[in-house]
């Protein structure tokens, strides 16, 4: 102990001291401060273009998600406008299909209606022109047998037999 | 071209390295009276006088000439007469009070490394049993001793290397270059990991420049240590007693409120031990805490060098025992070893004294919440 007292040097620790003092003074200002300086804006540049580059991924994402969301809205609507044409399509087969079996229906119906009455009106003409050819022969027959008994019988035979061909 | 170039710089540093070794172990063969260095007891002497520090810079002496390697550095003392200059060679190597420097009126000795001014009328020193001076009184020596000027060459190291390092961003280059690359991830490492943690977030900025320069001060001058330059500034008390104070200074001047109303009334204990309290957490932070970081640094620095040199050493005390090759091989091999060593506690000492200062200077600006 009584050495490292007697080794203590005053004069040294001062001088120590003073170089110290002047030393980190130089220093701080000569090369700690730019320094660190300097580190300090590198990082901060380094983790502002990370913290970009983050937002950009971000962004990149976002404008990935809104593009899919519009291609399958597309997609549905597409799809339903598709289906819409498909569901009209059908539709309108189906109206004209039904359209068209009522006019068939009428039609048939009408040319049922007029066969029917024409084939009255011919019935009723037939009836006329029988009545007619009826009397005709009456009226022979009539002669006839006021002339001759047999050949009145053979006229109306005769006649009957035109009838039927009729 | 660039490659034959640092090819030569590399031969030159290695040719540097090897012949200044040799130096260093032949200089602890010899002392000036050309009496090898050989016995137990003068080696120990070498190894003492070596962990103090030297006034001029002493490589070797050559045993046939007589001739000292190195050069003297200048001797500014404060005497009774006033300031005194003049360079160490004027002692003409001597360390045992024996030539007398007369400069005005004052008559100036050097002794185990310390220099004495003689009282009025003395001539040459007396010397007691102990082998103290009775006759002279030591003077407040400011002199550019070995320890000054290790600590200049590594602030001019750091000046420049740093400075450097700091220019290389002027540029608008964000990425330094060169040896800048080396350094910029230590200043990262001391802000990150050393003053971040301890002193938080907000606050460690102030704080930077003393850690920073503290740290690198301390690893480059631990480094210095183990050239075979001799450097011993970090084993020297005084440089770790003046970094310890700075730190208590730093930690007592930017104490927050929070910590001066924990140190000096304690809260949440009985209001009768508080101020037992308040007297141990002052002498905790003013006297014990820079004690322990000064003898620390201290301690370990000035064992390392003792253990390497002691190490070396060893080819000569051993070469009885196990003949020439043998010590010089063992020695060789274990100095090797705790030099490796050595270089890890380089840096191990400047971090924890690194580390221990943002520690209490963490302690000292902390502010609580739960008030």
């Amino acid at each position: 102990m009584e050495t490292l007292i007697n080794d203590f040097s005053v004069g040294l620790f001062f001088m120590q001291a003073f170089i110290l003092l002047i030393l980190i003074l130089l220093m701080r200002k000569f090369a700690w401060k730019p320094i660190l300086d300097a580190l300090q804006t590198r990082e901060d540049g380094i983790k502002n273009a990370l913290d970009s580059a983050e937002k950009a991924k971000l962004e990149m994402q976002n404008l990935q998600a809104d593009n899919l969301k519009l291609l399958n809205d597309a997609r549905a609507e597409r799809e339903a406008m598709l289906k819409e044409a498909r569901d009209m399509k059908n539709k309108m087969i189906d109206d004209a299909k039904v359209e068209a079996q009522t006019q068939a229906n009428s039609i048939i119906a009408q040319a049922q209606a007029a066969i029917e009455s024409e084939k009255k009106s011919a019935m009723a003409e037939l009836k006329n022109h029988v009545a007619g050819l009826s009397v005709d022969i009456a009226e022979k027959v009539v002669r006839e047998e006021l002339a001759n008994k047999d050949k009145q019988l053979a006229l109306v035979d005769s006649l009957l037999a035109e009838a039927t061909l009729n | 071209m660039a490659v034959a170039t640092k090819t030569i710089k590399f031969i030159a540093v290695l040719v540097l390295a090897l012949s200044s070794f040799s130096v260093f172990a032949e200089g602890g063969d010899q002392d000036e009276k050309g009496n090898l260095i050989d016995s137990p007891e003068e080696i120990k002497e070498y190894i003492a006088h070596h962990l103090k520090d030297s006034h001029d810079f002493h490589l070797y002496t050559d045993n046939a000439s007589g001739k000292h390697w190195g050069f003297s550095l200048p001797v500014i003392v404060w005497t009774k007469d006033g300031l005194k200059t003049f360079m160490s060679s004027a002692f003409h190597h001597d360390d045992q009070g024996k030539v007398v420097v007369e400069k005005g009126n004052a008559r100036l000795v050097k002794l185990h490394s310390k220099i004495y001014e003689l009282e009025a009328g003395a001539a040459t020193v007396n010397f007691d049993e102990s082998h103290h001076a009775t006759n002279a009184h030591k003077v407040l020596d400011f002199s550019i001793t070995k320890s000054v000027f290790g600590m200049l060459l590594a602030g001019l190291l750091m000046l420049l290397g740093f400075g450097a390092l700091a220019r290389s961003y002027k540029n608008g280059k964000s990425i330094p270059t060169g040896f800048g690359r080396v350094l910029e991830p230590l200043v990262i490492y001391v802000r990150d990991d050393i003053a971040k943690p301890n002193i938080g977030e907000k606050k460690y900025r102030k704080f930077m420049g003393f850690l920073l320069t503290v740290f690198f001060f301390i690893w480059i001058l631990n480094l210095l240590g183990l050239t075979p330059l001799g450097f011993n500034v970090t084993g020297q008390i005084a440089v770790t007693a003046c970094l310890a104070i700075f730190t208590m200074v730093i930690y007592m001047f930017s104490g927050s409120k929070d910590f001066w109303a924990h140190t000096l009334w304690m809260p949440g204990v009985p209001v009768i031990l508080r101020p037992v309290l308040a007297v141990i957490e002052l002498v905790g932070f003013v006297l014990i805490k820079p004690f322990s970081l000064l003898v620390r640094l201290f301690a370990n620095m000035t064992a390392g060098h003792f253990v390497v040199m002691s190490l070396i050493a060893l080819m000569i005390t051993m070469k009885k025992s196990f003949g020439v090759v043998g010590s010089t091989g063992m020695s060789l091999v274990l100095a090797l070893f705790i030099t490796v060593i050595e270089l890890l506690v380089a840096f191990l000492q400047a971090f924890i004294f690194t580390m221990l200062s943002s520690l209490f200077i963490g302690m000292a600006v902390e502010e609580h919440d739960h008030h």
